[in-house]
């Protein structure tokens, strides 16, 4: 979260700069003082939080239900891990492979269903993320592995000089890949795709009328959450070295979900707290793991009865710019 | 006539040849022919159930019809999207206002002039220069917009929280952020108390001649069309009954039957509504 400078705002997601340099401090040193179970720990809250993210365009941005997140997270990860178990392509190169290959599967498969609305886009994505996990159980072409899924995945490496091998590395390296990220998704949503986005999440029939390509631009929401769930599988692919259909079933869509629902629709740093609720919970609550879905579901409730906006619900008006016409409206007093 | 004849020196921006429209069994809207002049405002009237607002729904692309033409600029828009239907200069608004509740007024505004911009993901990113220029135009045009409506106060105000007036304001401002040629409006004073309807209408008035735009409107508001149509179009179940100029409508009797039932027959309409 560096680019904070470069962006250019007084204040970021409404803290004061000061607050920020205290969470960025935290973030560096957090490693160098914790054991390696604690910075793997902090590595999947940044895989969740860039799922979140990558489900927050669709979802938080765009208001289509996608249940079948899932899906594209494995077609990231497999895609990595195959191409580099096979053909021994580096994992930093898959990186945007991954991501494209991902983009690429839910143009293909998101075309055909993007008029369909709320609930029955929900039922088909999720027809979409048990579809990629069967067939990957299923080892077509012998490529997948079945249910075993792909092992022996490398490490991230530029060169041989510089290998990602310890979790430390890893946790600077997702959460880079998270930094820019949210760097990308803030400019986006102050955008005019941004705000098409909103349009068409307030009021679909509204939004055509008023000139947006609502196809377009839903399409683009699926392609673009599917490329950034893309990276997440790669990163995740060769964290844990190995992949199976497991780790994508629709109950990690369900996390997904979750993660932008807790937060607040359509706010990056809602999601990077329904990211830290979803992955730290399990941590913290280890010991009382046999009530954790009882909790989980009791949160939920709450959340949906008292703050049904998430917890930090993205704010909106005109602090965001300085206006143009500002002489103007202080002549007219 | 003579006034007829200036009618017809304009040029026609707006024609559907035999609109056809049906649903399921029920024809909407058959063989509407019309025209709608240059620099006019055309209001198209009807009792209840008479296809007023499917003829705006094919026209703005929202229906697609089963036959016949939509005619825009001497071009053919028949079975084009909304969205490109709006580039090519027609803006609407909606009869139950459909704004975008939880966005500010001023974002809302700027989602007209939408299909004037063209950056993408690229430019949104990395902040071209092409985007840059683009923002800071749909910026300025944004907000002489919403100065022009006198909804400034109300900026950087949600849109479901002003007051019903001026969210109906606030939709007529979004269309015109389009930049668009013919403006569509659909009963645009329902629900306005008599000087908020009086306000409108002086702004229309002042809208056409000012600016090179040409009104289209449904309305039930008699004071609305006598008092500022050029032109009157009165449907009645599906089929256009008559159309003229706003002192011949009052006064035709086939359109105050349709209105009020003819002496043989009960009335079907709520006719209190109407004035």
């Amino acid at each position: 979260m560096e680019h904070t400078k470069t962006i250019g705002y007084d204040r970021f997601f409404g803290l004061k700069q000061s607050t920020l340099f205290i969470v960025l401090g935290v973030f560096f040193i957090y490693p160098f003082i914790v054991n390696n179970y604690y910075i793997d720990v902090a590595f999947f809250f940044g895989i969740y939080a860039l799922l979140g993210l990558s489900l927050n365009i669709v979802l938080g941005e765009v208001g289509l239900f996608d249940l079948g997140h899932a899906g594209f997270y494995a077609i990231g990860a497999y895609t990595t891990a195959i191409l580099n178990t096979k053909f021994g392509i580096p994992i930093l190169v898959l990186l945007p492979v991954s991501a494209l290959a991902a983009g690429f599967f839910a143009y293909i498969v998101c075309s055909p269903i993007i008029h369909l609305r709320g609930d029955y886009l929900c039922i088909v994505t999720i027809g979409i993320g048990e579809i990629v996990r069967i067939a990957l159980i299923n080892n077509p072409f012998d490529l997948t592995g079945g249910p075993n899924g792909v092992f022996g995945i490398d490490f991230p490496s530029l060169g041989s000089l510089f290998v990602i091998d310890s979790s430390i590395k890893y946790y600077f390296l997702i959460w880079i890949v998270v930094a820019l990220s949210i760097f990308g998704l803030i400019r986006l949503q102050q955008s005019r795709i941004g705000r098409a986005w909103n349009c068409i999440r307030e009021d679909e029939v509204a939004a055509g009328s008023s000139g947006i390509d609502v196809r377009y631009y839903k399409l683009l929401a699926f392609v673009l959450g599917a490329a950034l769930a893309g990276i997440a599988g790669n990163l995740y692919a060769s964290k844990l070295m190995c992949v199976s259909p497991e780790s994508f079933t629709f109950w990690e869509s369900c996390l997904m979900f979750c993660i932008v629902l807790i937060g607040g629709m359509g706010s990056i740093p809602g999601v990077l707290i329904g990211a830290a609720f979803i992955s730290l919970f399990p941590e913290i609550f280890r010991p009382f793991a046999m009530y954790r879905m009882l909790v989980f579901g009791t949160v939920m409730i709450l959340m949906m009865m008292f703050r049904p906006g998430g917890v930090w619900p993205r704010k909106r008006g005109g602090v965001e710019f300085k206006s143009i016409l500002a002489r103007i409206g202080r002549k007219d007093g | 006539m003579a006034e007829e004849n200036r009618r017809n020196n304009n040029k026609i921006v707006l024609q559907t040849q035999k609109l056809t429209k049906i649903f399921g069994g029920l024809t909407a809207v058959s063989n509407f022919d019309s025209q709608v002049h240059e620099g006019e405002i055309c209001s198209l009237i009807g009792p209840n159930g008479a296809g007023k607002t499917t003829v705006f729904n094919v026209v703005t692309g929202i229906y697609k019809p089963e036959e016949g033409h939509v005619v825009f600029n001497g071009e053919d828009i028949t079975g084009r999207k909304p969205h490109q239907i709006v580039s090519c200069g027609i803006a609407r608004t909606f009869q139950n206002i459909r704004l975008f509740p939880n966005m500010t007024c001023l974002e809302n505004i700027m989602a007209g002039q939408h299909c004037r911009g063209s950056a993408g993901v690229w430019g949104a990113i990395f902040r071209t220069s092409h985007q840059q220029k683009e923002e800071q135009h749909v910026r300025k045009e944004a907000e002489s917009r919403i100065l022009q409506v006198g909804l400034w106060e109300s900026r950087d105000e949600l849109a479901k929280n002003i007051a019903y007036g001026s969210q109906r304001m606030l939709e007529i401002a979004r269309a015109l952020a389009t930049n668009p040629r013919l403006l569509v409006l659909d009963e645009p004073s329902s629900g306005l108390n008599s000087r908020e309807t009086e306000d409108l209408m002086e702004f229309l008035k002042g809208l056409v001649k000012e600016e090179d735009v040409t009104i289209l409107l449904i309305e039930h508001d008699m004071n609305v069309v006598m008092g500022i149509s050029d032109w009157v179009i009165v449907m009645d179940e599906g089929r256009k009954i008559a159309e003229g100029l706003p002192e011949e409508i009052y006064n035709n009797h086939r359109v105050i039957e349709a209105y009020l039932g003819s002496d043989d027959e009960e009335s079907e309409y709520d006719t209190t509504s109407y004035r």
